[in-house]
């Protein structure tokens, strides 16, 4: 299974509670675990989903460049508006989730302590998040609702 | 009695892993973090240039996109990041397909798809990059009225 390091928790006293709450039950046949490790990944397959949508787009919206000024400005100009804003603020938030998320995966697999702190490291890739969202949002909602 | 003849398990020569067999999922899976290492400076540094600095977002028409392929640093920039976030997103898109796509035929219809888009992105973004004239003119050899402020100056 492609997954097992992101979604193993490490944890011996969640696996027992797990096995508590199992004991008895038939298996269910998921490899799901839940917790940081599996929300992590599953945000980790949408926010990069999402991310490479846009991206497709983007070349082709950017691509109009090559065929006049006019075509490039008119088809910007459509996008000045709150609603396109707020789309270009979720985006943002899904890359940089997908970046910072993206070095944690890089972490668990080549450092030798990365599986061991894989959850604190999810907490540490949400405080760079908050971190950098709080002046990206300062600044481009400013600009899309300040006009 | 005779006991039947039995015959020895794997009685032919065997390996778990023959020379036939390619490392294409284990090269897939170092290039996802090597791009995604490069990637996160290219894609924030993007980021950072086009919606922090100056007028942000409300700054963004010809003339800018013109003063950045002006110069060869971004165009070399922009180029690293089409080529790897197309190949990035589509081996990622495709690990989904794999994952989800049960079928053999929607696997492959899908995976097509995700190529076909690959080539072409990467194809199309390429040649914008390399002929792009950053002050364009008219059929009467005047400067277009939307060019960049820099090529009438």
């Amino acid at each position: 299974m492609a997954t097992t390091t992101h979604s193993t928790g490490t944890s011996g006293s969640s696996d027992s509670r797990a096995v508590g709450r199992l004991r008895g039950a038939v298996p269910q046949g998921t490899l799901y675990r839940g917790r940081e490790g599996m929300w992590s990944w599953v945000a980790h397959r949408i926010t990069g989903l999402l991310i490479f949508v846009f991206l497709l787009v983007h070349v082709l919206d950017t691509s109009l460049v090559r065929v006049s000024p006019e075509a490039y400005n008119a088809v910007i100009e459509t996008y000045k508006n709150p609603v396109v804003g707020l789309g270009e603020a979720g985006l943002v938030g899904a890359v940089l989730f997908h970046a910072f998320n993206g070095i944690r995966v890089m972490l668990v697999d080549f450092w030798s302590q990365g599986p061991r702190f894989h959850r604190q490291m999810f907490w540490a890739v949400g405080a760079i998040w908050v971190v950098l969202m709080v002046p990206f949002l300062v600044r481009h909602l400013a600009n899309v609702f300040g006009g | 009695m005779t006991a039947p003849l039995v015959e020895a398990p794997r009685s032919t020569p065997y390996r778990r892993a023959t020379s036939r067999r390619s490392n294409y999922e284990m090269y897939s899976w170092l290039f996802m973090r090597l791009s995604g290492a490069v990637l996160v400076v290219l894609v924030i540094g993007h980021l950072f240039v086009n919606l922090m600095v100056g007028d942000g977002i409300s700054a963004l028409d010809f003339g800018f996109v013109a003063g950045k392929w002006a110069s060869p640093f971004w165009q070399v920039w922009d180029l690293a990041m089409l080529w790897l976030a197309m190949i990035h997103g589509s081996n990622g898109v495709r690990t989904i397909i794999n994952d989800y796509a049960e079928r053999d035929m929607t696997r492959i219809v899908l995976k097509t798809f995700v190529a076909v888009a690959l080539v072409f992105t990467i194809v199309l973004g390429t040649l914008v990059i390399f002929t792009f004239e950053p002050c364009p003119v008219g059929a009467d050899g005047a400067l277009l009225p939307a060019a960049a402020e820099f090529c009438s100056a």
